[in-house]
């Protein structure tokens, strides 16, 4: 199958305490963090491997492209999910301050329409906005079906339907979706089980996590092809739906921390606090 | 006047409670800006929902009977059409929420504000604020088009209370769309449970890690959350590892719950779980490791081994709540 996997870059997740608010208040800024692929976005190009794979052997089965948008170094996002072993590359350039969910979904929208992939394989949101809402509205502009949270994922009848595994508030919702689609994934799908393609063998367990990129891997993707295009080429509408018009850091917890080192301790002060 | 419709969420034939909170959101536009607000009910029993929903003062409520499980390819035609009739449209942020509203939005060409925490009504103009980057920055957005698609972050919002009087409830036509038969709802496996619900529970026990299984979850931790009268959650490790499901994550990507008490047991305290939890009231800690970034957020730390502090604590508890 044709798989469309948008990968975002952001500022890395894990010093996100450490993002800064520029003076007039009027942006965010990243400076000194290292930037680096959306942590769902990165588990969304796993699945798309796993689906188009024969585990355990070299054997593809389908085409994987990765696209990213953003200022013109965001090919380095895109290379990192080539050396991972997804196949030609697409680069959109812009100012990140050209998007907004909405914007990034009439641009993938009209990249599909180009592409025709069988499937848009997204993260179910970029952990620097935290919005969760470009691959709902893509699959809106395309009049397509969509699973989103999906935990695990199955191929049935060769790919005419998918079997979802969508994770909820509640518990485990199960939809059964015809492609082309757009599914949006959680972080349990790339638990050894999550992804089957029809050829996986029922026993096949991937490791946990998305696969790193081997040597191989990382020489083989200089020679992978990436497009560039403009939001211009793309002919879409591009006006924000959204304006920020100022940003700020959280008020800091206020008291310190008391240490104890035994329960009686602690029921006392809780008590004395009144919190019990 | 902004005039707000808000997207009810049903479960078991009733009005799910987090429903309020958008409530709440929907009351503080209309009275701002002098416009009204109403409720939809969608889905199957949206009778019975509709009913309770009239209790909260809206002008009027609308049910609209659908049948089979929920996909939002079977709700968006509804409420995107009802939606020609308002400014903001509002639901939770619920998986529900995050699923179903920004469809909507696209339906509408409308802007998806999603999970705010807060909204300042200026001159009939709503700013809404919003956390981001794992809630270490708040933004503070507007929608530029003429209607804006919000959902709201339960933990953040009072839930709306009972206004006295009874709205009139009205049915509304269906809409409907070819991508609907696109697609099938399965089934939901749903473990059902005697503890109060994570999002709205007054004390959250979490367990990490350092449980180790799900037996030790079972035989040490939910003791003390049964002793407390509390909601169980769990960590992303913990759940990767299959100790507990995924329903029980609370962070950044899984719920985020603001309790007066919330116990970190052997939670190392991640960018992620913070962003879950740090609007709780009174943080406690349990962690051999005084260096774990949990006390960071943390108000005590009771440097311990789990496995001898959980159970004695369980008993001190149940001795203060016997009398
Ligand atoms: C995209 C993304 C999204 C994520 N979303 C979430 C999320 O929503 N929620 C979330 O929780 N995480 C999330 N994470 C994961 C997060 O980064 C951490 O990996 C995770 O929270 C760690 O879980 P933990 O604290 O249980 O485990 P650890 O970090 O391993 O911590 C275990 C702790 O237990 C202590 N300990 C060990 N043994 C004992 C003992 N016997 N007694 C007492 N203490 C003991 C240790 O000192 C340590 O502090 C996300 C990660 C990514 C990449
Ligand atoms: N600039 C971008 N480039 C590529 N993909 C993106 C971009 N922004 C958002 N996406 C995709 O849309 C998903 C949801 O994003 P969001 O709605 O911003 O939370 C992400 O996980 C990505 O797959």
């Amino acid at each position: 199958m044709k798989i469309l996997v948008p990968v975002k870059r952001v500022c890395d997740p894990d010093n996100a305490n450490k993002v800064k608010i520029s003076d007039s208040g009027d942006d965010v800024t990243s400076e000194g963090l290292e930037w680096k692929p959306n942590p769902f976005d990165e588990y969304a190009v796993e699945a798309a491997l796993r689906l188009n794979e024969k585990a355990g052997t070299t054997e593809k089965l389908g085409e994987t492209v990765v696209l990213s948008m953003g200022p013109s170094d965001v090919q380095q996002t895109v290379r990192q999910a080539l050396a991972m072993g997804a196949d030609r590359g697409i680069l959109i350039e812009t100012e990140d301050s050209e998007l907004d969910s909405a914007v990034v979904a009439r641009a993938l929208k009209a990249v599909v329409e180009e592409e025709e992939p069988d499937l848009v394989l997204l993260g179910k949101q970029a952990v620097d906005g935290d919005s969760n809402a470009a691959g709902q509205m893509l699959a809106e502009m395309l009049g397509w079906p969509m699973a989103t949270f999906a935990m695990t994922l199955a191929t049935d009848d060769g790919g005419e339907s998918l079997t979802v595994g969508r994770e909820v508030d509640t518990g485990v919702l199960t939809l059964k979706v015809q492609t082309p689609a757009v599914v949006t994934v959680d972080l349990r799908i790339v638990a050894p089980q999550g992804v089957k393609n029809g050829e996986t063998p029922d026993d096949h367990a991937y490791n946990e996590g998305a696969r790193y990129a081997s040597l191989k891997g990382i020489m083989q993707a200089k020679k992978k092809k990436i497009d560039s295009k403009s939001l211009d080429d793309l002919g879409i509408e591009t006006g924000l739906t959204t304006e920020y018009v100022k940003f700020e850091l959280p008020p800091a917890r206020t008291g310190s921390c008391e240490f104890v080192e035994t329960v009686d301790e602690l029921v006392e002060k809780l008590n004395a606090a009144k919190v019990l | 006047m902004t005039d707000v419709l808000v997207v009810a969420e049903l479960m078991d034939g009733g009005l799910r409670k987090n429903t309020l909170t958008a409530v709440t959101l929907a009351k503080q536009i209309a009275e701002g800006t002098g416009g009204a607000f109403d409720i939809v009910a969608i889905g199957e029993g949206s009778q019975a929902a509709a009913a309770e929903a009239a209790k909260y003062g809206a002008r009027k409520v609308l049910a609209a009977e659908v049948e089979g499980g929920y996909v939002a390819e079977r709700y968006a035609p509804t409420v995107a059409n009802l939606a020609a009739d308002y400014e903001v449209i509002t639901a939770c942020a619920s998986t529900y929420g995050k699923d179903l509203m920004p469809r909507v939005a696209a339906r509408i060409e409308a802007a998806t504000i999603s999970d705010i925490s807060g909204a300042n009504i200026d001159g009939g103009a709503v700013t809404y604020v919003r956390p981001m980057y794992a809630g270490n920055v708040f933004g503070h957005v507007k929608a530029t088009t003429d209607k804006a698609v919000v959902t709201v972050r339960q933990s953040e919002w009072d839930a709306a209370a009972e206004s006295g009087s009874a709205s009139p409830v009205e049915d509304t036509p269906v809409e409907s769309d070819d991508v609907a038969d696109k697609l099938e709802f399965v089934s939901l496996e749903s473990q059902k449970s005697e503890r109060p619900d994570l999002a709205e529970a007054e004390t959250v026990v979490s367990g990490g890690r350092a449980l180790k299984s799900g037996e030790n979850f079972e035989n040490v931790l939910e003791p003390l959350v049964d002793a407390l009268g509390a909601a169980m959650g769990a960590s992303r490790a913990a759940v990767d590892a299959g100790y507990v499901p995924g329903d029980l994550q609370v962070g950044q990507t899984g719920k985020v719950v603001a309790p007066k008490l919330y116990f970190a047991v052997g939670i190392s305290g991640a960018i992620q779980h913070l962003a879950g939890m740090k609007g709780s009231k009174t943080i406690v800690a349990i962690n051999k490791d005084k260096e774990a970034p949990i006390a960071q957020v943390s108000d005590y730390f009771l440097v311990a081994d789990l496995f001898e502090a959980v159970p004695e604590l369980t008993n001190k508890v149940k001795t203060i709540k016997a009398g």
